[in-house]
């Protein structure tokens, strides 16, 4: 067919969605009004932690324009329950981790500042927002000491008076006798300090829910800014049992930007269904920029200690990884896995190390939750992996690029079974690193050096050659980890009788470009024009349950139960198509959008198959069901991984500090790509993420536990004028284990790029470590610490 | 944000007169600094005296002196060929204020109104000798800056315009922070006939003229040791003090390199 070269699998195809989002015509949470609406807005703590002693309401409540103040109190005397973390991690001794109660409305002690107390609902938001002032204002406690720092934390008293200490769990995972062996027997030990700095995800959209409770059916619908919205559905009916299943609604409108940080269940959306069934009226909810930063769950904040040993000729024998990975005040939904199984089990990387051993102790400070956020965990550990193996080549006088060569996975290695309980299924390392040293020119790298010498500038190059586990699976393994849910995906297909198709996925849009995506893999599937192809998703109330898109999972899991639903109707199609071309089922071939008859010229377009199962004349509904619509729940049988290299080349201005990335090539092997477009896209913002990372954000919190970098006067977001133009490529080697041969490239840029920034900065400076993020008086610093020991 | 009474001026004089002397009115010029201020409730004026009808743009050329109107816009002074043509460092410097957002709305009296410790124009005022004109009199640039958001304005005092002496030769050299744009450390570095000048910005509470390092003009290869007092030098989670001393040597040597 002549459109499917433009738009099928494998076609740039421009996204359908653009046209919405570009002239301002979307529908977000917040564009959404409903009659006899009312305004939220939330008491929050001022203070890092304080025991509540009391909170008089009066004076907010007769305040303009106010509805009605509702505290943790009343939520708590509602029977409501506490917000629950969806994975259980256990320690080395066995024991399970430690869970603080989560109310979502505090009402005995307040722990970060941000922490909310209460929910002011009134007329306007601006008479809400007065109120919740009034109440923070009012409100008396009693200042506790806070713990902030995450050094330190875990040997202070604990932040939850009913937790023996503020360490949730001690994970490992690994031989650690096998380790110690290896490390016996080393030539040589590489040891490094690393800090992975605070980060506040920024979604463009803040969070936002709208919530209308039916008096009429007892129903509450939520809008909400979620990744997943059945999961929101599923925990606020079994876990804070606010409503039952259902008789609840969540709907994900258009989302912009989740980047993880709207995977989880929050304090606010929670309070604003409660009180609109409370108050039966519709109460509706945006965070202001402020709020996000204080209470969107940030990502990463580890200190690791970690070691590499190496033999005579540069082999790795052996790693050992020791991580404090700060968890914040509460545990959010999906907290404990992230420096556990999303990050210990990457620390083989691209490297066929035979022992490693690594151990987090997962800690809570007064602070916002930590959680998930673009990378998830993986991020951290290449980082820890990567930043090794530099450390490691400078140190031994290595070229980085043959060190890590030398101690790649090969080829015919896979499947490969890594020390820390992974098996990957594919892969080809010195493929992406051999084409992005190309792309580089590494041969030229010692010109350029020279020539920036003469500019007084000092040029360096970094790599980063990362692995990531996608599409985190299957269902029973995460489960016996301890996950709280399955990992599989939805789809369902439902052929119009005109012929175009309803796509129904679990997976969640929230920028990616799912409906151009999935509309090419069915197009391509089923033969059917792509613009005939709609795509529907986040609404618990027209689709079957699904698990939403977070993790790099949408294409290779979600992407996977399409081709599932779509061998569904075709399989049903051959049998309408068996009787209205008067042959059996077993000699109706498929392809192209047309039935046909085996070595006849019969054949019946899919638009006439799709017609027939509606309009049944020539199809005995005894013997094939009306109707064309099919179903698919897919588990995949295991994780995919995507790897690939990045190379950063920097010039560093050594009297000031400054770093300009000259150059930033990322080469990576996403299995098969469904549209190379969007993947360069998703490549582009995961860079600019990770070099965000790497040169700028920081979420810094002063000793009292007052957030310093609250708005963007103070936290670096990156800007275009940071950033050079990247150059992207890529390899394939196509994942072996779902029908697409995909792997998944949401989160690949976030995860290699702030290892290969730093190890290009390093390079450049000559110094061993500088801590993230780059700020240039850190550079600058290095380089003066350098100078005098010289 | 709290209720406020807005009004648009139609002259320097009508402004004055709707202001009086009431601490809780505020002229807004431009509103860059001004409007988040209120918007995130550091800041309550209950009058607003909107000066874009005030009758105060402009860029006047004389022989020995450019005057620009309080309410000239950044991308204005900055896209003025005859200030380029002139005064060439600070087209440069109003080029490097903000963004185009704030370019584009920002204004220079506003700016030194506000007299924030990190805006770009003080370090020019200081280097360039300028008079800040008021609709009561003319202060002198280094009687204008007074400390950490402080000036010599009295309540209700209009800045009408700034006038800038053109020197032989100027650069501006700045070293922005990277979150808020807004100078690190810059410094305006210019000659004149029988002088050289440095202002700064950024570095301390206030900005200030360098007098040690004028003294040694702009031969100067080495300012290490040249006197430098630190006391009120601002220090941030980019940028501690001993960083902006340094940065200041680095900055001053580059800018008296290109006069």
């Amino acid at each position: 067919m002549a459109t499917e070269e433009h738009t099928g699998i494998g076609a740039s195809v421009l996204r359908k969605e653009d046209r919405r989002f570009i002239t301002g015509v979307g529908r977000y949470t917040d564009d959404i009004q409903i009659s006899g609406q009312t305004y939220a807005a939330f008491a929050r703590s001022l203070w890092a932690r304080a025991r509540i002693e009391k909170l008089d309401t009066q004076a907010a409540a007769a305040m303009p324009g106010v509805i009605g103040v509702l505290t943790g109190t009343d939520m708590a005397a509602d029977g409501l329950g506490g917000l629950p973390c969806g994975w259980l991690v256990k320690s080395k001794d066995g024991s399970d981790m430690q869970q603080p109660e989560h109310p979502p409305l505090a009402h005995a002690q307040l722990n970060f500042v941000g922490d909310a107390f209460a929910i002011v609902i009134a007329d306007t938001e601006k008479q809400a927002q007065n109120a919740a002032r009034a109440l923070e204002q009012s409100i008396e406690v009693t200042e506790l000491t806070p713990i902030v720092s995450l050094e330190g934390a875990a040997d202070s008293a604990p932040i939850h008076e009913a937790l023996s200490s503020n360490v949730c769990y001690d994970w490992e995972i690994g031989d650690k006798a096998a380790t110690q062996a290896g490390f016996a027997i080393a030539d040589h030990v590489i040891e490094v300090e690393l800090s992975n700095n605070r980060l506040i995800p920024n979604a463009m959209e803040p969070r936002a829910a709208i919530a209308e409770y039916s008096t009429g059916t007892d129903d509450i619908t939520i809008y909400t800014t979620s990744q997943n919205p059945h999961l929101v559905r599923l925990i606020l009916a079994a876990f804070v049992q606010l409503a039952p299943e259902h008789k609840l609604r969540v709907i994900a409108p258009d989302v912009g930007g989740g980047f993880g940080s709207k995977i989880f269940v929050y304090s606010e959306e929670v309070s604003v269904a409660w009180a609109a069934k409370k108050l039966r009226r519709p109460v509706r909810w945006t965070a202001t920029r402020s709020e996000a930063f204080l209470t969107d769950a940030h990502g990463r904040d580890h200190l690791t200690k970690a070691r590499l040993a190496l033999d005579s000729k540069g082999k790795f024998l052996a790693m050992h990884v020791a991580t404090k990975a700060n968890l914040g005040a509460y545990l959010s939904t999906f907290a404990s896995s992230v420096p556990t199984y999303l990050y210990g089990t990457l620390m083989a990387g691209q490297y066929a190390t035979p022992a490693i051993y690594v151990e987090v102790q997962g800690i809570f400070t007064n602070t916002c939750p930590v959680d998930a956020y673009r990378g998830a965990g993986r991020p951290e550990a290449t980082f820890v992996v990567e930043r090794l193996v530099e450390v490691a080549a400078h140190q031994l006088r290595a070229d980085p690029a043959e060190l890590r060569r030398l101690n790649f996975i090969k080829p015919e290695q896979f499947p490969y079974e890594t020390p820390v309980a992974l098996v990957y299924d594919t892969g080809n390392y010195e493929a992406s690193l051999g084409k992005a040293l190309r792309h580089a020119d590494y041969e030229g790298f010692k010109v350029r050096k020279e020539e920036a010498a003469h500019r007084g500038k000092l040029r360096g190059i970094g790599f980063s050659c990362y692995i990531e586990a996608c599409g985190l699976a299957p269902s029973q393994l995460a489960m016996n980890l301890g996950a709280g849910v399955g990992l599989w995906e939805s789809a369902e297909i439902r052929v119009n009788p005109t012929g175009s198709v309803a796509v129904f996925t679990g997976s969640h849009s929230h920028g990616q470009g799912h409906e151009t995506t999935f509309a090419q893999v069915v197009s391509n599937t089923l033969g059917v024009p792509f613009d005939q192809v709609e795509v529907v998703h986040g609404d618990t109330g027209r689709l079957d349950f699904g698990l939403g898109t977070y993790g790099s999972r949408s294409i290779a899991v979600g992407g996977s139960a399409l081709i599932r639903a779509s061998e569904k109707i075709i399989a049903k199609g051959k049998r309408i198509a068996a009787h209205l071309l008067n042959a059996s089922v077993d000699e109706i071939d498929f392809s192209d959008g047309v039935f046909s008859v085996q070595a006849s010229n019969q054949s019946a377009t899919f638009a006439e198959v799709a017609f027939a199962a509606y309009i049944p004349n020539n199809v005995p509904t005894d013997e094939v069901e009306p109707g064309l619509a099919e179903k698919a729940f897919y588990d995949p049988e295991n994780f995919t991984y995507p790897a690939g290299t990045h190379i950063c080349e920097v010039e560093v201005d050594p009297e000031t500090g400054k770093i300009d990335i000259v150059q930033f090539i990322a080469v990576d092997d996403f299995g098969e790509v469904i549209n190379p477009m969007i993947v360069e896209g998703q490549v582009h913002g995961g860079l600019t993420q990770g070099i965000g990372q790497a040169l700028f954000e920081h979420g810094v919190y002063d000793e009292s536990g007052q957030l310093v970098t609250g708005s963007y006067m103070d936290y670096c977001m990156p800007r275009a004028d940071d950033l050079p133009s990247y150059v992207v490529d890529t390899t394939v080697t196509p994942c072996t284990h779902n029908p697409l041969g995909v792997k998944g490239c949401g989160e690949a840029g976030a995860i290699g790029a702030p290892a290969a920034v730093v190890n290009a900065v390093t390079h450049a400076t000559g110094t061993k470590d500088i801590s993230m993020p780059l700020h240039s008086e850190k550079v600058w610093r290095s380089l003066q610490r350098k100078r005098r020991a010289a | 944000m709290n209720r406020f009474v807005y009004s648009k001026a139609t002259s320097p004089r009508d402004a004055v007169r709707s202001h009086g002397k009431s601490t809780k009115a505020k002229y807004l010029a431009g509103g860059q600094t001004l409007l988040p201020a209120i918007k995130q409730l550091l800041d309550a004026p209950e009058r607003l005296i909107d000066l874009s009808g005030a009758g105060l743009e402009g860029i006047d050329v004389g022989r020995k002196t450019i005057t620009i109107g309080a309410m000239t816009r950044h991308a204005d002074v900055a896209a003025s060929e005859q200030v380029r043509e002139a005064i060439p460092g600070l087209a440069d410097l109003a080029a490097q204020i903000g963004d185009a957002q704030v370019r584009n709305r920002g204004t220079i009296g506003g700016s030194v109104a506000n007299s924030d410790p990190a805006a770009d124009y003080p370090a020019a005022l200081l280097a360039l000798s300028a008079i800040v004109h008021t609709n009561a009199r003319k202060i002198l640039a280094e009687r204008f800056f007074l400390g950490l958001f402080k000036n010599a304005l009295k309540s209700g005092e209009l800045i009408t315009k700034i006038e800038f002496q053109i020197p032989t030769t100027s650069a501006y050299e700045k070293f922005p922070n990277p979150a808020s744009r807004y100078a690190i450390v810059g410094v305006f570095a210019a000659n004149f006939d029988q002088s050289t000048r440095i202002g700064v910005t950024g570095a301390a509470h206030s900005a200030f003229r360098w007098m040690e390092a004028e003294d040694h003009g702009r031969g100067i290869k080495n300012l290490s040791n040249v006197g430098l007092d630190q006391s009120t030098f601002n220090n941030d989670i980019y940028a501690s003090a001993t960083y902006r001393a340094h940065l200041l040597r680095v900055l001053t040597l580059r800018a008296l390199g290109r006069l």
